[in-house]
């Protein structure tokens, strides 16, 4: 624990002297970098030593703010976190070193470091505390954090534009939570103390816990990214730097699900609509992001619509084991929270790792826009096999790590199907249609991400004069991209650790679990039977291939184009026109905006042009008209705000005036 | 592990390019041609097999890799499928979801590997081919999700072995449903008749040839190989689950699932001698029709 909060000093400190040495080009980087480093790297020790031994630590201290506690803890659940928040940001800020530094000299970096290290300390704070007001002041300091860093390009409207929306978006989110931690601490003195709260909710002394579960869900579902809470996701990430959003969407907002669950071992046992609840808003997130996923053409919204969709998957895993918990079924309780919390560490290692390869693109291109990409595996090697690693996994095919949570996941629905003849049974099975759609979508979408950005020829000359990115760049990549194929092969002994993470979310003893822990790691053990003979046959056919084409005559020439004489890299497929049948076949629910001008004449003189913009369905329908409106009502209170500052001192002086009166009366 | 069980791989592997030589020989006699000895596809393998290749500059390492982590990746699939009353080889709690998600790697090398060459042909077949299979696998689970139910069971070997000899006149509706079903996902995900037509010569029509349009030599010979073992694959799990015989006799139900098989290889050659491929913005509705039909008989088999 001590090491785990040196770690976080070290990191703070290490941003905090980043910001002072501003003026220098070098030093804010290094100490930037340095701080989340060296603090990552302590912070590792206790977190896998909690996770493998399965003891808890914790620290308390005395704190003067009222309701407030310095409380920490380490269990299982918080080390299962902490593991991919240390990684992947000790792994993007490395990154961000070189992607950044062009800029050296150009910008102040000092602020950016500074900002990048409090939301990785914050981070780290949010899964560690266990008093409410210290939850709620890290949960602040991580929002208004990532918020500087978005806007790290504040020059580009845009930039400016998609900050906004986050701040909005994660404060709606954050009014929904102080609401229920108010709800949760009405209990005097320590009562918002995460221990008082579990003893209370075990004891089943918790009323409304059913509104406290729609609070819990509206506000850190604002942050994981809920559909239709997302529409933050496809505006931020797009524009903050690559390693941000590396780090945002890769840990931030598993936050959200953390949050989520730690709430959930507050609330006593579940009611059955919660499960539901969560399975109905997995389905639409999962198959509702991927669609929109495949209608973009710009790289990074592309990934941020898939952090929606994999969300999506992870709350059908939660939904699936809160049926479980509520109907006291184990082996929906543990394949289904096993399942979404494993989703939890893949995803952050692939989406990680995609983004911070979309980064490599950008950065060594310039663009963002997949249709003026191509050939870039030629050109960028190392970047395009971690890429397609990536895209392999976020497809969730076998022999990578996206392949075994959703099998978990699958289990865990069909298990629902055959064990207990229940309602419960039946609810599940909706989990197949959903995950099923979702794979094939997701697949159709990044074969496309990667064929059209990395296959084929250059579209333009951005992509023709692409190089490979420096060391510090790839290595986050060749990383990423391990723990991928790692945890793919190494499946079984997940279980093992994922047994204590479960067992603290449903409140059950290890003990209890252990069989349908056993009947998961033993069909993992066949998959990774199976994965071992993948790579051993790929092998083995690859060598029979070199074997046969030895000494024969291989040449080459020209892709086939039906005799077509001058064929151009502009005739080339692109990212719209191969995802344009299922655009069009889901083009009620995406509406795409099609602007066309067609050459006219038999000797067209204007230019022809050819455009589509697929926005955001609830951002366009929804929040633009309802906050529109909200805007013109409150308008009407505006007179208030006429930037005298001597008469805002006096409407605070009146207001507290007035409480003191109604306390004292 | 039993020996016994690797029967039904070795049979996969020897007999599967008949199945082609069977569809082509059906369609030969409703046309009223002698047509291609049966044993055309394994003449055609072994001269592309001794054929050196040619590639296109455009393409990388990944056209190359492509043929063999698909084939690697289907002749797995066949190891995860029992026959019959042959156990499979490996068989586990979710097996199938294995072999299902084994088939959509296989998809996602074939697709870009097309990418790989540049062709506006090829990306034009990738395209399609991912929206069918996108379509195509909610249909496939959840037949099999009414399966599971049905056989309270999780794994193929089990869910087959769980069906009686008497099944079809106890849930028969299911069972029909069920099996339509399957067909109709096996005819998209081989690229037959009414779906794709492989004997097609236009390029802009095609799905499944159009992708592999740059493949020669070796290369090509895997690839053919690869699509008659997952028309195998297809053909064996609906003799499986559509046609449950129980003699007690191993060699005589393995001997009738074989029969089966290359019944199903006839029923191809006459669907595709029978019917013209549907305009491809109807195979969506197709498709949808399939899963609905899976969907129904999920419905029925929680009587």
């Amino acid at each position: 624990m001590t090491l785990l909060l040196i770690g976080v000093g070290i990191m703070l400190l290490g941003g905090v002297s980043a910001l002072l040495a501003s003026g220098s080009p070098r030093l804010p980087v290094a100490l930037g970098i340095g701080g989340v480093a060296g603090g990552a790297i302590l912070g590792l020790i206790p977190t896998l030593r909690v996770l493998l031994g399965g003891q808890t630590d914790s620290l308390q201290h005395a704190w003067s703010v009222p309701y407030g506690a310095f409380s920490v803890e380490l269990d299982p659940l918080s080390a299962f976190f902490l593991l991919p928040i240390l990684t992947v940001s000790l792994l993007a800020a490395i990154y961000g070193g070189e992607y950044l530094g062009g800029l050296r000299g150009a910008r102040c970096l000092g602020a950016h470091h500074f900002f990048f290290n409090l939301l990785v300390a914050s981070m780290v704070m949010v899964v560690l505390a266990r008093n409410g007001v210290l939850f709620l002041v890290c949960w602040e300091l991580m929002s208004l954090a990532s918020f500087f860093l978005v806007t790290f390009e504040d020059e580009n409207e845009s930039a400016r534009a998609a900050g906004w929306t986050y701040l909005v978006a994660t404060h709606i989110g954050t009014a929904f939570l102080l609401a229920l931690f108010v709800l949760l601490g009405h209990g005097g003195a320590g009562a918002l103390d995460f221990a008082e709260m579990a003893a209370r909710g075990q004891a089943g002394l918790v009323d409304g816990a059913g509104l406290l579960f729609a609070l819990a869900v509206v506000g850190f579902g604002t942050k994981a990214g809920f559909m239709p809470l997302h529409i933050w996701l496809p505006e931020a990430h797009p524009a903050a730097p690559s390693h941000v959003s590396a780090v945002m969407s890769g840990v931030m907002i598993k936050t959200g699900i953390y949050g989520l669950l730690r709430v959930l071992t507050f609330l006593g046992a579940p009611a059955p609509w919660w499960g539901w609840l969560l399975l109905a808003i997995g389905a639409s997130s999962g198959i509702l992001g991927v669609l929109f996923a495949l209608a973009q053409h710009d790289l990074k919204r592309l990934l941020a619509y898939h952090s929606v969709e994999n969300i999506g998957i992870i709350a059908l895993g939660l939904g699936v084991g809160l049926i479980g918990m509520s109907y006291g079924s184990l082996p929906l309780l543990v394949l289904g929270f096993g399942g979404g919390l494993l989703h939890v560490l893949n995803h952050a290692l692939f989406k990680g790792l995609l983004f911070l390869g979309a980064g490599a693109v950008l950065h060594s291109t310039g663009t963002r826009e997949i249709d003026h990409l191509g050939g870039l595996l030629k050109r960028m090697p190392w970047t395009g096999v971690a890429f397609l690693i990536g895209a392999v996994a976020i497809s969730g095919l076998p022999p990578l790590n996206g392949f075994i949570s959703e099998l978990l996941i699958y289990l865990g629905a069909y298990r629902g199907a055959t064990e207990p003849r229940s309602l419960a049974g039946l609810a599940v099975l909706a989990v197949i249609p959903a995950l099923a759609l979702i794979g094939g979508h997701a697949t159709a979408c990044f074969t496309k991400a990667f064929g059209i950005v990395f296959l084929g020829e250059p579209r333009g000359s951005a992509a023709a004069r692409a190089h490979e990115t420096g060391l510090a760049m790839r290595v986050p990549l060749v990383v990423l991209a391990t723990g991928c194929v790692a945890v793919g092969f190494c499946a079984p002994w997940t279980i093992g650790v994922l047994g204590g993470v479960v067992a603290a979310v449903s409140g059950r003893p290890a003990g209890e679990l252990a069989a349908e822990l056993a009947f998961a790691s033993e069909a993992l053990s066949t998959v990774v039977v199976v994965s071992v003979g993948f790579a051993a046959l790929v092998a083995l056919l690859a060598v029979g291939r070199s074997r046969l084409l030895a000494g024969r005559q291989v040449s080459e020439s020209v892709t086939w184009d039906c005799g077509y004489a001058s064929p151009s890299a502009r005739m080339q497929y692109t990212a719209s026109s191969f995802a344009q049948p299922l655009t069009l076949l889901f083009d009620k629910v995406l509406r795409t905006r099609r602007h066309f001008a067609p050459p006219r004449g038999l000797f067209p003189l204007s230019r022809s042009t050819f455009h589509t913009a697929t926005p955001d369905v609830f951002q366009e329908h929804v929040y633009a008209p309802g906050f529109a409106a909200i805007d013109r009502t409150l308008g009407r209170l505006r007179w208030l705000q006429h930037g005298r500052v001597q008469l805002y001192v006096l409407y605070i002086a009146v207001t507290i005036l007035v409480l003191l009166v109604w306390k004292l009366g | 592990m039993q020996t016994i069980a690797l029967v039904h791989p070795a049979l996969a592997l020897v007999l599967s390019p008949l199945l082609l030589g069977v569809i082509n020989r059906t369609k030969a006699i409703f046309a009223g041609r002698v047509g291609q000895p049966l044993a055309q596809p394994y003449r055609d393998l072994w001269k592309l097999l001794r054929k050196g290749a040619v590639y296109s500059r455009t393409t990388t390492w990944v056209f190359r890799a492509a043929p063999v982590v698909g084939l690697a990746a289907i002749l797995l699939a066949t190891t995860l499928l029992p026959l019959a009353a042959l156990p499979a080889l490996l068989a586990f709690p979710g097996d199938f979801i294995l072999l299902a998600y084994l088939l959509g790697l296989v998809r996602f090398f074939a697709v870009i590997g097309a990418l790989d060459t540049g062709s506006s042909f090829e990306g034009m077949g990738a395209s399609r081919e991912v929206q069918f299979s996108a379509l195509a696998e909610p249909a496939l689970l959840l037949g099999l999700a009414a399966v599971a139910y049905h056989t309270h069971s999780l794994s193929l070997s089990e869910m087959i072995s769980g069906l009686s000899s008497t099944h079809w006149s106890q849930a028969g509706a299911m069972q029909a449903l069920l099996a339509a079903s399957l067909f109709m996902v096996l005819l998209t995900e081989n690229a037959r008749i009414p779906v794709d037509d492989p004997n097609t010569h236009l390029e802009l029509t095609m799905i499944h040839e159009v992708m592999v349009l740059d493949f020669g030599g070796p290369d090509f010979a895997f690839i053919l190989y690869g699509a008659s073992l997952k028309l195998w694959v297809f053909c064996a799990l609906l003799t499986g689950l559509a046609l449950p015989v129980r003699t007690g006799n191993l060699w005589i139900e393995v001997a009738v699932a074989v029969i089966a098989i290359f019944g199903i290889a006839v029923l191809v050659g006459v669907v595709e001698s029978c019917m013209a491929r549907l305009r491809l913005i109807r195979i969506p509705q197709l498709l949808v029709g399939a899963g609905l039909l899976s969907v129904l008989a999920l419905v029925l088999s929680l009587r």
